[in-house]
């Protein structure tokens, strides 16, 4: 417990102007009820959305970087067309398993995999689904901003020039949804041709969502996307992810628990590679039924 | 006390150490490019000639070349000691030696004859001197001096058109007659190899074929005697400072020019024309005069067909490597091995490029392909492309080793963000991870062009001759001849400078060819470094 204390000192960024108001009212509401869960009550926590159609089930998740056990027996119900947000501190396998979802740490050499992920009902891990193709269902955006060194064009049309799409009309029609999808449409289309890497950061961000939109996904993962951005450039990519919601399933990972708040329906509180409680992004935020996730949430860990 | 110890702790000692080695290096390289240069462009310029009257008598006329001091002559009568100079005589047919050192105390009287001509010539080395007579066969044409020059200028530049007909004939018209015969030969034998079914008829056809190209073989000789013959149809008679006459034909000089008259502008404008005579022309007089044009073409050419080897060699085996081989003991084995293979001595792959490509590999091809030929070998001797590639062989470790940190610094992220859009590994590679390992791909060719340019030893084992007949490219199909052998700046230099039975004058030579393959090196390292610097740009970190 003492080194998970120090990580989340460090991990627990200080509030920021937009999210402090609203951190201080959670704050004040959970001093006022500061009742104390018992562990065994979190295990209920993992079906929060029994009346919600189910997109993503995770089942028994184990997770294994060589011998270090990095997920442990996770279960969890990805609603559809919802946010859902892992938080939780550095190093409690959030991010594991936000990859784990595409199947990208497939690529990480002597990692192993135990348990399921059913994505509508299909278990994705099974050896004959093709990891690429899930991939094209199953979009990520990086906490590491990384347009490729390419035309804005080009970068939007990766994705679909790989499925073999090559009439310039329909990849232009694609580049323009998928950019007006990310609300980025208004502020490049002049520029289409000129090297991203000459975008601004949020532009560059959201460049990386109109990425993954243009292979039309069904479910978007977003790891720590606003990590690297200023206050501005985060209110508007969240802004997108709530018109986003009614398109396909997003699920985000976050430090900024403000942001947590702010965009997502659902949140999971994870803690050393055990999803500690899932539920209702109020509840969570209010009147959770772990203590650690209280305490987590309220800034003061222990 | 105090005051050292502070001056070693504070650590400007070693900021003075490292300067003062970066400095060191520098003045060493800087050192050997102006000795390189000095002495290189020196060669072009038309120096004065000077006649020296000794104190016994003799005359001397000639270029000053050097001063030395005499070791030993120091006296009070001398301070300084004695000097002596050096001077070019040239006319080497009168007297045996281009050189002589003469004591500066010997000197009684020095002139610089307004008049004197100096000429090159195509055999015998430069002659200093006068022109007396001009003769037309028997007939005289002209008698003074000024009248002789004046009567022979227009004669040089005529036969200079004929000698370019002669080149032509000899290298274009025959050159080709003789390939077509020898393809004919070759057709014939092939189809006497093949026994009994052969077809008379093609046979015949074959037979005739030669036998008219005969016939335009001896046509065209005799048409080269006709223009030998106006070539000697004029002829001058020299006159050098000792009085010494020379009859010579006005064909055997290349230029004529009367150094002691000629204004700055035009000895700037022979300088140039000197200096692109070089680049362009072929050599004469074994190399150690002309130009030095088939050795500049063999090397850009070699240094070429190896790059185009050695990249995608390079690139491929490192992409293995990196991106699809375990890390394991095996692959940390094969990255020392090919590290050591880096410093193996560029002599043992020349011979191992003469055992393998040139007699294994060669010799199969020659029996699979070229079995009509032998016993002459075709490919199964050294050549351009066996040359090219031993070079290849030797610096395809420098490419792997960059082509790896290349894709050591591409960032993870672009991978994952290709992945995550649907990309295979394969798709990955190709359309984000090579673009964006470009400029390290390049550093390999930079560091592999910069070896290879530079090598002899194996070249001399794997192709590389004194004199080429003939360039690997020309008008005759197949165009590019692999299979020829090649000239090289690098060799071009051990032989001019080691191997030529006049030493003293092919010295200026030498540093000439030294200053060309340091040109080339630089010229061949700007493109692929001003193609680098684009693709960094291009590709410059993505990070905000």
């Amino acid at each position: 417990m003492e080194i998970a204390r120090n990580s989340l000192e460090k991990a627990v960024p200080p509030a920021k102007a937009p999210g402090a108001k609203s951190l201080r009212v959670i704050v004040e509401t959970r001093q006022t009820n500061s009742v104390k869960k018992t562990v065994s009550e979190s295990q209920t926590a993992t079906h929060p959305c029994a009346d919600m159609p189910t997109k993503i089930l995770i089942q028994d998740m184990n997770f294994y970087y060589g011998t270090v056990q990095a997920l442990k027996g996770v279960n969890m119900t990805v609603p559809a067309n919802k946010v859902t947000a892992f938080i939780g501190p550095s190093g409690c396998g959030k991010s594991t398993l936000l990859r784990c979802l595409n199947r990208l740490n497939d690529l990480v050499d002597g990692t192993r995999v135990e348990g399921t992920i059913l994505l509508d009902g299909e278990n994705i891990y099974r050896p004959e689904v093709d990891a690429t193709d899930l991939r094209t269902r199953v979009g990520m955006v990086f906490q590491k901003i990384n347009p490729f060194p390419k035309t804005v064009w080009q970068n939007v049309a990766y994705g679909p020039q790989l499925q073999k799409i090559r009439k310039r009309t329909i990849l232009d029609t694609i580049v323009e949804e998928s950019l007006k999808g990310a609300g980025l449409w208004e502020e490049v289309k002049d520029r289409l041709h000129a090297s991203a890497l000459g975008l601004s950061g949020g532009q560059q961000q959201r460049l990386c969502i109109a990425r993954a939109l243009a292979v039309n996904p069904e479910v978007l993962l977003l790891d720590e996307p606003c990590s690297a951005l200023d206050p501005i450039s985060t209110g508007r990519i969240e802004e997108l992810l709530h018109t986003l919601k009614e398109r396909l399933t997003v699920v985000i990972v976050t430090h900024n628990m403000q942001q947590a708040a702010r965009v997502s329906d659902l949140t999971g509180f994870f803690l050393l590679g055990e999803l500690i409680e899932f539920d209702d992004t109020k509840k969570i935020f209010t009147n959770p039924n772990d203590s650690r996730t209280e305490d987590y949430v309220t800034g003061r860990f222990g | 006390m105090a005051f050292l110890k502070r001056f070693f702790a504070s650590g400007s000692l070693f900021i003075w150490l490292s300067g003062g080695a970066l400095a060191c290096s520098l003045l060493l390289i800087g050192g050997l490019l102006t000795l390189i240069f000095i002495n290189g462009m020196g060669y072009f310029w038309p120096k004065d000639l000077v006649q020296l009257t000794l104190k016994d008598g003799t005359m001397v006329l000639g270029e000053m070349v050097d001063t030395q001091r005499i070791p030993g002559t120091v006296s009070t009568e001398f301070p300084e000691g004695q000097t002596r100079i050096q001077l070019k005589v040239g006319n080497r047919d009168l007297y045996g030696l281009d050189f002589r050192w003469i004591d500066e105390e010997s000197i009684a009287q020095r002139a610089w004859p307004h008049d004197v001509v100096a000429f090159e010539r195509r055999e015998w080395g430069n002659f200093y001197g006068w022109i007396s007579e001009v003769w037309e066969g028997d007939a005289r044409l002209a008698q003074s001096r000024e009248e002789a020059w004046n009567a022979f200028y227009p004669l040089l530049e005529q036969t200079e058109s004929i000698h370019e007909e002669i080149h032509y004939i000899e290298r274009d018209v025959i050159g080709a007659i003789n390939y077509e015969i020898e393809r004919a030969r070759l057709n014939l034998k092939e189809l006497e190899l093949k026994g009994e079914n052969l077809s008379r008829d093609s046979a015949a056809s074959l037979q005739q074929d030669i036998q008219t190209r005969e016939a335009a073989y001896q046509q065209q000789t005799q048409r080269l005697v006709g223009l030998y013959e106006q070539l000697n149809r004029y002829r001058v008679t020299l006159i050098d400072v000792a009085g010494k006459e020379k009859s010579f034909p006005v064909g055997g000089i290349v230029k004529a020019w009367r150094p002691n008259q000629m204004s700055v502008w035009a000895k700037i404008w022979m300088y140039a024309a000197n200096f692109w005579g070089v680049m362009t022309e072929e050599p004469r007089e074994a190399n150690t005069e002309g130009g030095i044009f088939p050795a500049i073409f063999g090397t850009v050419m070699m240094v070429l067909i190896m790059s185009v080897v050695v990249v995608p060699f390079g690139v491929l085996a490192a992409v293995y490597l990196k991106e699809y081989a375990k890390q394991g003991l095996l692959t940390r084995m094969i990255r020392i091995a090919v590290n050591n293979l880096a410093g193996v001595p560029s002599i043992v792959f020349g011979v191992f490029g003469l055992g393998f490509f040139v007699y294994a590999v060669g010799g199969s091809i020659d029996q699979l392909f070229f079995s009509a030929s032998l016993p002459n070998p075709t490919f199964g001797t050294g050549g351009l492309l066996w040359a090219s590639l031993t070079l290849a062989l030797m610096t395809v470790p420098v490419v792997i080793v960059a082509t790896e940190e290349g894709l050591s610094a591409v960032p993870r992220e672009y991978r994952e963000g290709s992945l995550g859009l649907g990309a295979t590994k394969l798709e990955s590679l190709i359309r984000v991870v090579l673009p964006c390992a470009m400029p390290g791909i390049l550093t390999g060719l930079i560091l592999a062009v910069s070896r290879a340019t530079g090598e002899v030893a194996p070249l001399m084992l794997t192709g590389v001759v004194k004199l080429a007949p003939a360039l690997p490219v020309d008008s005759l199909f197949p165009y590019v001849h692999l299979d020829r052998k090649f000239m090289h700046l690098g060799f071009h230099i051990y032989d001019v400078g080691f191997q030529s039975p006049n030493v003293e004058a092919a010295k200026p030579m030498v540093y000439v060819t030294t200053l060309i393959l340091v040109l080339v090196v630089l010229l061949l390292n700007m493109t692929a470094i001003a193609l680098r610097t684009r693709m960094r740009k291009r590709y410059a970190g993505s990070s905000v």
